[in-house]
């Protein structure tokens, strides 16, 4: 962490950037936010640790349009948003100053309850595959870090970062799972368990918007929810067709362009898997246009901008 | 809904202005009948049909949404019916994976020429459906009883 | 809340029959802002557009909609009827009764129930519809044929004629086509190069006509109007300015192998060659795949021999971007490969040819010079059949559906000539029905049987087996005296059915015009606008439309000719006001539309936004109207719902969705 905040101070002093855009502690140990830091003094409430989930690209739009370089720290994942927005044309790269860091899996505040760990004060970040030792309370208590880490790093896409004025820090592995194993597991229920099991997920959702809100890939300055463009009611909230439909015209709508950041399951308050609605789309993609990792560049065909006139008739291999 | 002998589905067809709609004009003027259970809307293209449309028949209480184009290579404009071939593909799928059966869902290439095969495709469509009975509504995925 | 009109048609008894239109009526009358319903007999008659006319004033309406036939029958009708009564026409909308419902329903409570709901959706659309002003756009006074064949020749001079120039671009190295390939033509027994030269010439010469043979169209963009065309000119290796046509090459030329495409492959050609000789232009290509010179380097001799110095190895293929205001499909026809008849033993028989084939044989300066002789021993056939609908009227997928409609007449011609000119040669033709509707056709076929004694038999034959001594055994059958025959001949001739030329349906995609199963292109309609493609700025001569004989190639040319020249009279067109339209309000910039558009429509500029009181520079999709044809490809790839259609919005189909699942 310590020399994330020495270049930054460094970038911030020479003037090279105006701000930095990182992590600070948030109101618990186990939830840092995102945050902009203006001077080299604010700099004292810069964290990176193993809770810095939180995926820094989005704010880039913002910051795009401030004066001046933005400094940002982006974590390998993160990257592929990053590029994926540069290929949307809604960030400036001339405005960006992005120092790749490197990431050993990041770790699931709401996780650690389920582990029988509360009241959080502080912890140390061990690599994963090791045992991460949190302290409560209540005293210490340990958890392997496998256990707490959030779901997206179990199938990581890799360590390397897409895009970057330079790198600092150390990466490790930690893959451990299959990415599509669940979504799997659904494709083989019937329609009416699959039904069902969508049903009781979306059911708990309160519509806080906080997966829209945090989504790299849902960077609409308007959202189409927000507007009457596709209601034949004069005004949205007459109708309960978003409401309904929310998640998966949401997903449709990041279809191709959604990088699997994550995002939208880890900040979900109910804990709504709704990383499974993009994940689907991106296994029906890599298995019927060819294998595609949005945001990995910047000139590849988009699976949804694109076509070949030999594809796969819908309906095809849905038995 | 309880499944009667009477029950009726309600099914939308998407079909575009250029070869499916004339395709449906054609089957009417060659008397070739199907259920009128189906109700046709007009689309410049079958990349007109924006996923959102098809969710919201469902919603409403769709039980069946087919989506009728020209030909792969004979679209009017080119190359619509080839991206409406790729979001229709994704979505279908998705619609599977939500628990609305494949059945429910198709897209069929009919040319204007086609009078035939709009009504057999129709014919073939609204058995299938019926076969499945009501569709469960969509609208009622975030609302467990 | 809009004032809605409903104006049901009974279209005679075809509505009314089988939908209670009284009752569509009565339900109109329930529907939200429905001001006004009713019906009458047509509609779209003048007493019913003067009903809908009185309707408009008296009680002021907003929106129209007419319940009545296919949109595509009287859609126009109905918005030039509400524009003359001060209602912009984009506020007509069809519920699609008849196509849609009447005629496909038998029972009248379901037919009347789904009728009102397609009242319903139209109703609800209407709600939605906005005026919408047709644009402009300029018209390019220049006409591009494809096909130099008596059908694009024939389109060509009567456009040339009314004063708009034109273009032919022809594939072979000579306009002419098949009718130049012919030696006589019925039912008047006129020798086809006769009257065919003249117009090649008459083309050629004429100030308002331009022809590039050796030529394909390689790409087209635009519309009507405006359309721009790549054609692909093929390098010649002869400089056009410089030959003289005198023909020493050919001479010359050391390369005798391949076999000539005008001669059917029935005899061979030098490698520089001129495929005949009232060949337009009279100047030779060569053939790259047999030239000695471009394929080793060694030879040139026929470089060596010109003259007039007109020889260049050097050239390559240009490609030509010229526009034009209207585009012809003249591509014509070939006649199908007969690999899947073995039967006929057309592969393992010399002595069975195909009529076209026969055609060269007959022709004075064909490979036999024109005297009819067997093309395994030379020697003159005594017995000849001919068999009719070879791959015609076929019910499997070895052949065409349909009548290829010419063979009937071209094999009585053939039976005539060779009676007529070697009497002592017996003729039989084998035919499932003769079929002679034209002018002086059947007199023709009658001669045939009557004054030169043709032996015609009723039924099919099964096999053709070629024996040892030479001779063919026709295993046929006489459906008439109900017994198999068997007859021993000399030479057999198929009636090959005819199918579009193999680049139809490559140009067709090029155009975006319909084609059908059979590769034919579609009429915009098979009975009042037969010589006009769905697709706006583009008309069919000859062949490409379907199998027909001279006269009526040359009577559909004019047809075309003159369509062509009434779009390219007007200075402007009216455009489909159904364009895309970007919200900037909305509008992200991704460039996913751009990605999207056929028409290279949509273009980004940075400009200043005001939204809600902050301004700032926004990069905003701007679609050019002019370009946009209103696909809505660009609206499903807007995530926003930025990027709308106009007349065909978002908002419009859903509340048809919405109507049809109330």
């Amino acid at each position: 962490m310590q020399e994330l905040i020495v270049k930054a101070r460094q970038l911030l002093e020479s003037g090279e950037v105006s701000r930095v855009l990182g992590w600070k502690k948030g109101e618990f140990e186990y939830d840092p936010e995102p945050a902009f830091f203006e001077t080299a003094e604010s700099l004292d409430g810069f964290v990176y640790n193993g809770f810095c989930g939180a995926n820094l690209s989005k704010y880039m739009i913002e910051a795009g349009k401030k004066e001046g370089k933005t400094l940002v720290f982006l974590k390998p994942c993160d990257s592929y948003s990053y590029n994926q927005l540069l290929r949307e044309h809604r960030v400036d790269r001339e405005k960006a100053y992005i120092i790749g860091v490197g990431c050993k899996g990041k770790l699931s505040g709401n996780k650690l309850p389920f582990e029988g760990i509360l009241k959080v004060t502080g912890a140390d970040y061990p690599d994963a595959q090791q045992t991460l030792t949190v302290q409560t309370l209540y005293g210490t208590e340990t958890v392997a870090y496998q256990d707490a880490m959030l779901e997206r790093c179990h199938v990581c896409k890799g360590k390397e970062h897409v895009v970057y004025d330079e790198l600092l820090g150390e990466s490790c592995d930690t893959v451990d799972a299959d990415r599509f194993a669940e979504v799997e597991r659904i494709e083989a229920m019937s329609p009416a368990e699959k039904f069902a099991f969508f049903q009781e997920e979306l059911s708990k959702c309160i519509r806080c918007n906080a997966c829209r809100n945090v989504c790299p890939a849902c960077s609409c300055r308007k959202c189409v929810f927000d507007s009457t463009a596709f209601d034949s009611a004069q005004k949205a909230n007459t109708t309960p067709f978003e409401e309904k439909m929310f998640h998966i015209i949401r997903a449709f709508h990041v279809a191709g362009r959604c990088t699997d950041c994550g995002e939208c399951s880890r900040v979900c308050p109910q804990g709504i898997p709704l990383h499974l609605f993009n994940r689907k789309f991106i296994k029906d993609i890599n298995a019927l246009y060819g294998e595609y990792q949005a945001g990995s560049d910047l000139e590849s065909k988009a699976p949804l901008t694109s076509f070949t006139t030999d594809d796969a008739e819908p309906g095809v291999g849905r038995g | 809904m309880p499944v009667t002998e009477n029950w009726k589905p309600t099914i939308v067809a998407f079909c575009c202005n250029w070869c499916s709609y004339a395709g449906a004009d054609l089957a009417g003027s060659s008397r070739l009948a199907y259920p009128a259970d189906v109700k046709i809307i007009k689309v410049p293209c079958s990349c007109r049909v924006n996923p959102m449309f098809v969710l919201r028949a469902f919603e409403k209480g769709a039980d069946g949404v087919i989506l009728c184009g020209c030909h792969p290579g004979d679209c009017h404009y080119s190359t619509g019916n080839y991206y409406a071939r790729r979001r229709m593909t994704l979505l279908f799928s998705m619609l599977d994976y939500l628990g609305i059966e494949d059945g429910r869902t198709r897209v069929e290439w009919v040319s204007a020429a086609e009078g035939v095969k709009f009504s057999e495709t129709m014919n073939s469509f609204v058995e299938t459906v019926r076969a499945l009975g009501p569709s469960v509504r969509l609208g009622d995925l975030r609302c467990k009883n | 809340m809009k004032r809605i009109g409903v104006f049901v048609c009974h279209c005679g008894s075809n509505i009314a029959a089988t939908v209670d239109v009284k009752k569509v009526v009565e339900m109109a009358l329930l529907e939200q802002g429905v001001v006004h319903a009713e019906d009458y007999p047509y509609m779209c008659s003048e007493a019913g557009q003067q009903r809908i006319a009185e309707a408009i004033r008296e009680k002021q309406l907003e929106g129209i909609v007419v319940c009545s036939c296919s949109p595509r029958m009287h859609e126009a009708t109905f918005r030039k009827c509400a524009e003359r009564n001060g209602l912009n026409p984009y506020l007509v909308e069809i519920a699609n009764v008849r196509e849609h419902c009447s005629w496909i329903h038998k029972d009248m409570q379901e037919a009347t129930q789904k009728a009102v709901i397609l009242m319903r959706a139209a109703v609800a659309k209407v709600h939605l519809n906005t005026p919408l002003q047709a644009g402009e756009s300029a018209v390019t006074k220049r006409a591009l044929v494809i096909g130099g064949g008596i059908a694009g020749i024939q389109t060509a001079l009567d456009i040339a004629d009314a004063g708009y120039p034109v273009d032919i671009v022809e594939k072979e190295p000579s306009i002419g086509g098949r009718m130049s390939q012919l030696d006589k033509t019925f039912p008047t027994l006129d020798c086809s190069a006769c009257i065919l030269t003249p117009k090649m010439v008459e083309a050629a010469a004429h100030e308002n006509i331009t022809i590039h043979t050796w030529s394909e169209v390689e790409k087209v963009s635009g519309f009507v109007g405006s359309f721009t065309v790549e054609i692909r000119k093929k390098a010649r290796y002869v400089n056009m300015d410089k030959c003289t046509g005198c023909g020493i090459c050919q001479e010359k030329c050391p390369s005798k192998k391949p076999l000539s495409e005008f001669n059917r492959g029935l005899n061979t050609r030098t490698a520089i060659y001129t495929p005949f000789a009232q060949a337009i232009p009279n100047v030779p290509v060569i053939d790259p795949n047999a030239c000695i010179k471009l394929k080793t380097g060694k030879c040139g001799i026929c470089e060596k021999f010109c003259q007039a110095g007109a020889i260049d190895y050097t050239q390559k293929d240009e490609i030509l971007t010229q526009q034009y205001g209207a585009i012809v499909v003249a591509t014509g026809f070939d006649t199908i490969k007969l690999d899947k008849y073995g039967e006929y033993a057309y592969n393992e028989s010399k002595d069975v040819i195909t009529s076209l084939e026969l055609e060269r044989i007959m022709n004075a300066a064909g490979p036999t010079k024109g005297h009819l002789e067997r093309l395994s021993d030379g020697k003159a056939p005594k017995e000849i059949v001919f068999i009719q609908c070879v791959g015609s009227r076929c019910s499997d997928d070895r052949g065409k559906p349909y009548c290829s409609k010419i063979c009937c007449m071209y094999t009585a011609k053939h039976a005539m000539l060779i009676r007529d000119k070697y009497p002592d040669t017996n003729v039989t033709v084998f035919y499932i029905d003769v079929r002679t509707p034209g002018k002086n056709f059947d007199e023709f076929y009658r001669r045939a049987v009557e004054d030169y004694g043709v032996n015609y038999v009723k039924g099919q034959v099964g096999k053709v087996a070629p024996q040892p001594d030479g001779s063919l055994l026709v295993h046929g059958v006489d459906l008439l005296e109900n017994k198999q025959i068997l007859k021993k001949a000399d030479m057999v001739v198929l009636a090959t059915a005819i199918e579009p030329n193999p680049d139809a349906r490559k140009i067709a995609t090029m155009l975006t015009a319909s084609i059908d199963t059979n590769n034919f292109l579609t009429e915009a309609h098979p009975k009042l606008r037969p010589v006009e493609s769905p697709t706006a700025g583009v008309f069919l001569s000859g062949v490409a439309q379907g199998p027909k004989d001279i006269p009526e190639t040359v009577a559909q040319a004019g047809a075309a000719a003159v369509k062509v020249i009434g779009l390219l009279a007007k200075d402007k067109l009216k455009t489909n006001p159904c364009t895309a339209k970007a919200d900037e309000l909305r509008c992200n910039g991704c460039s996913q539309c751009a990605n999207v558009c056929p028409y290279g429509a949509i273009s980004y500029e940075t400009r200043q936004v005001n939204d809600h009181g902050i301004r700032e520079d926004r990069r905003i999709a701007v679609v050019n109207s002019a370009l946009c044809q209103g696909c809505g490809a660009c609206t499903v790839t807007c995530p926003s719902g930025a990027m709308d259609l106009q007349g065909f919005s978002n908002r419009q189909i859903i509340a048809e969705v919405d109507a049809i699942c109330r």
